[in-house]
């Protein structure tokens, strides 16, 4: 299959970017997203032209890391995949496919189509724990948790970090990322210990951060490789007005 | 310099108690004048810092993604192992030490492998209280699976993500610490080097990824809990960016290498498709539980899988293996399907595959059910492959998967050079010859959150520690030679890529170092690696600059290290002629092609010291003595 790709480069954070056009030729419909940047790339290195920075790691859609807007979506067309497993056969021939990175303030470009996603992890600083420090835990048994919770608990713990809900957002919110560790922590007997200073803190950071609010509009779930849903969004509001109110 | 692995006396379940008793302890209130360098955030890095923090220590942690969120841990799927007996089906600390021994072919020091099998059972418990959601029953108490190798069910679970909970188990109580100042988080930085002042590791060279800056650290004690060196192989189910640097570069400066040779090849992956591969995706062990593995009986059978009759299929591992069935361990495995693709009766367009099948456990069970318990990886396999598992027998095939091998360390996880810790993956320790699934996760949980702990503060308690500042002359010398390196990258201005090499080494050592090896072939691949090394230096092309975002000059810098590693791991295997675990010597098999150990001359781990970038490496031997698991021919028959 051949493409064209129209490929935000960026030298750094504090130069302007701009897209420029590329071709690549002959690739396999089992390729994946990230592997036909890979072949661009030698193409680049082998005509002495610098090679396209993106950020990915495991390939194998967990880490969280690629973090790339195909063609106006985050992770690009397919739902509940990330762009590392995204294969070429979900393109048409000859299609143009634009490549850029995550769009958002809090997220400032550092080059090409790498983010900087730290301001995830200062939220989780802020209270995305259990203060259950080493050494101190009762048996694993001890406390028998309904499947049901624990099956809540999973569903949202399933983030993966990668900031597409962000991306997908008009607004730029994070509610989806906090809701999911607030979720996941609150549906839990061991978190729920936290759960007030937990809410109330890791909204605030994000407010901080200068993630925008949430209008509802639902386009997080729909660009979430995970398929994490917005009914925790719902579980989040209710925490955080009761955490208020008590 | 004589190996002290510093095992305590006294019978084998008491060695770890009256250790922990011994060490030297360093006071609450002056914990906080000790620097810790903890390198790496997956499970062994993520848990030690965070531990060593609430303790009261100031630490520092080192990840080269963006986030210690992403360490490789992330991606193991099946599960953790602990001797809990919850199915009270027979299990004990004892018959976990016993299986481990075992499946890693008596290869590996029994005091350690007691200790982890003695903490497995408080990991699930710091997990669970971290908030953790493993898989449950609906009585609300903790479910279990079977893993290969054992016959009792063990292996707690987080669907098909357990590593992905446990790492952010460990990313949660270590984001905690963050919040609290107690350990200082440097995300996208990679080690480069290792300073050691008077004999002792002091600190460490970094290199800030995003401005390219190079950045001295002094420290009271290093921790490298950097991972596997899988990717020496280009092709294997580690992360990208999964290196050996910074335990190679540690053992440039002193610190001997164990038992490089042995990689675990894991059988349940999935197939290369093509030359434009550039990584395997693994489908977890848990699968093996309900699928299984058949090859068609005749050679060259093209029919689709589902028109090949039952009568006309080989069960090869349940035919050769009643007993373990198809949850004999990896190694076993591996060898099974390569042996059934050389006999010609391979699947799929390479013929390089086998059927992993589920039609049987979704006749059994219902598709619900099975859609539970590995939805998610069929839904992977699906998107990779294009075929729905659930309709069509899943494709498999071995891939480079652990390294077994890594940093010698002692029983206190301190490597030959003083105040150098290796935990997790980085290190040899534990698993011999063969790493049993979901061992890896307990390994390094089990060096985080329960060993390293009371070791280094042993070391701290129990050592003289000058002050030393970033100016000494040794941070100077390692700034210097870690700078020499990136200007020679820079300087070659070659006409290949980095990847180029990485894909021609990748291909010598999966042909010669891989899951069948023999002395011809390994000495074949000694000069073959040479040759590639020295065309490396005279030929790659890295753009760009040092001081800015340079991924080729990262990616360039870990393939150099390879390029000498690799070397190492063919050395190992030519001396090592014996086989035991992963690593099958073709001269040493037995009748039915099963590998044969060696315990009168192999009985020892190999411990390399490094003399020089292509000069014979000096080896070590640590003779390994069993009084508990006596060795005997290993069988799942």
């Amino acid at each position: 299959m051949n493409f064209k790709l129209k490929i935000w480069r960026q030298k750094n954070a504090k130069t302007p970017g701009n897209f420029v056009d590329y071709t690549v030729n002959n690739i396999s419909e089992d390729t994946s997203f990230l592997e036909m940047l890979d072949i661009l790339n030698e193409d680049l290195i082998a005509k002495n032209e610098e090679p396209v920075a993106f950020d990915h790691d495991c390939r194998e859609g967990i880490c969280g890391m690629c973090s790339l807007h195909i063609s106006g979506r985050p992770h690009g067309p397919r739902q509940k995949v990330t762009a590392c497993q995204l294969f070429m056969r979900s393109f048409e021939e000859g299609e143009t496919i634009t490549v850029e990175p995550w769009r958002a303030k809090p997220f400032p470009v550092i080059k090409d189509c790498i983010v900087d996603r730290s301001a995830f992890d200062r939220i989780m600083q802020s209270g995305g724990f259990v203060s259950a420090s080493t050494g101190s835990a009762p048996d694993g048994n001890a406390i028998p948790i309904p499947k049901r919770d624990a099956d809540l608990a999973m569903d949202a713990a399933a983030c993966i970090g990668c900031g597409a809900c962000v991306a997908a957002c008009k607004n730029a919110s994070a509610m989806l990322f906090v809701a999911a560790k607030v979720s996941h922590l609150g549906h839990l007997p061991q978190g729920k210990v936290e759960r007030k200073e937990r809410v109330l803190n890791m909204v605030a950071q994000m407010d901080k951060e200068g993630f925008g609010s949430c209008t509802n509009t639902y386009a997080c779930e729909a660009e979430c490789p995970k398929g994490i849903s917005v009914s925790h969004i719902a579980f989040l509001n209710r925490e955080y007005l009761k955490a208020t109110l008590s | 310099m004589a190996l002290d692995s510093k095992i305590p006396s006294g019978p084998i379940e008491k060695k770890w108690y009256d250790h922990k008793f011994n060490l030297k302890l360093v006071n609450p209130a002056n914990r906080r004048k000790y620097k810790i360098i903890v390198v790496g955030t997956g499970l062994a890095g993520g848990a030690a810092a965070a531990t060593l923090g609430e303790m009261g220590y100031e630490v520092s942690a080192f990840a080269y993604q963006d986030s210690a969120r992403r360490a490789h841990s992330i991606a193991a799927q099946g599960g953790i192992n602990a001797a809990k007996n919850y199915r009270n089906d027979g299990d004990s600390i004892y018959r976990l030490f016993y299986d481990t021994v075992k499946g890693g072919d008596y290869r590996a020091r029994e005091a350690n492998v007691y200790r982890l099998a003695e903490l497995s059972v408080d990991i699930i418990d710091q997990c669970v209280a971290q908030g953790v959601p493993f898989a449950r029953e609906y009585g609300g108490y903790l479910d279990n699976r079977s893993f290969g190798g054992a016959q009792v069910s063990r292996t707690f679970y987080a669907r098909g993500q357990t590593g992905q909970q446990l790492l952010l188990g460990a990313y949660s109580a270590l984001s905690r610490q963050v919040g609290l100042g107690t350990v200082k988080m440097y995300e996208r930085h990679e080690i480069l080097d290792v300073v050691v002042v008077d004999g002792k590791a002091r600190g460490i060279i970094a290199r800030d990824m995003v401005t390219g800056e190079l950045e001295r650290h002094a420290a009271d004690a290093v921790v490298l809990a950097t991972g596997g060196y899988g990717n020496v192989y280009y092709l294997s189910t580690n992360a990208k960016g999964c290196n050996t640097t910074a335990i190679w570069r540690a053992h440039k400066r002193g610190a001997y290498f164990g038992n490089p040779c042995f990689v675990q090849i894991h059988p349940t992956c999935i197939p290369v498709s093509g030359e434009h591969q550039s990584k395997l995706t693994l489908m977890s062990e848990s699968l093996r539980n309900d699928g299984r593995v058949w090859v068609p009986l005749k050679k060259g059978d093209d029919r689709k899988p589902n028109d090949i009759p039952e009568a006309e299929r080989d069960y090869y591992l349940e035919r050769r293996y009643p007993s373990f069935g198809n949850l004999v361990p990896r190694d076993v495995a591996s060898r099974a399907a390569k042996q059934v693709c050389d006999e010609g009766r391979g699947v799929g367009a390479s013929k390089m595959a086998v059927y992993l099948d589920f039609a049987d456990a979704i006749k059994r069970q219902g598709k619900a059910k099975i859609e539970e318990k590995y939805g998610n990886l069929f839904d992977m396999y699906y998107e990779i492959t294009d075929e729905n598992p659930y309709e069509v027998p899943m494709r498999i095939y071995p891939a480079v998967h652990y390294t077994m091998g890594g940093l010698w360390v002692d029983y206190n996880l301190q490597t030959t050079i003083p105040g150098l810790f290796a935990a997790g993956e980085a290190n040899f320790s534990d698993h011999g010859a063969n790493r049993l699934g979901a061992s890896a996760l307990m390994q390094g949980l089990a060096d985080g959150y329960f060993i390293l702990p009371y070791t280094l503060g042993g070391y701290l308690g129990g050592t003289q520690l000058p002050k030393v500042t970033t100016d000494a002359p040794e941070f100077a010398e390692a700034e210097k030679n870690v700078k020499s390196v990136i200007d020679r990258l820079l300087a070659v201005k070659g006409t290949k890529s980095v990847d180029h090499y990485h894909k021609k080494l990748g291909k010598i050592m999966w042909d010669k170092v891989g899951m069948g090896r023999s002395e011809a072939g390994l000495k074949e691949a000694i000069s073959e690696i040479r040759e590639l090394r020295d065309d490396f230096w005279k030929n790659v092309r890295v753009l760009g600059e040092s001081e800015e975002l340079n991924q080729s000059l990262e990616k360039a810098g870990r393939v150099a290290d390879f390029l000498e590693l690799a070397e190492l791991m063919a050395v190992d295997a030519l001396q090592r002629r014996e086989s035991c675990g992963g690593h099958f010597r073709e001269e040493s098999q037995t009748e039915d092609n099963e590998a044969k150990r060696d315990d009168e001359n192999f009985s020892y781990v190999a411990a390399w010291e490094f003399q020089g970038v292509g000069a014979e490496p000096q080896l070590h031997k640590e003779e390994l003595t069993f009084e508990y698991c006596k060795p005997s021919q290993r069988s799942y028959k």
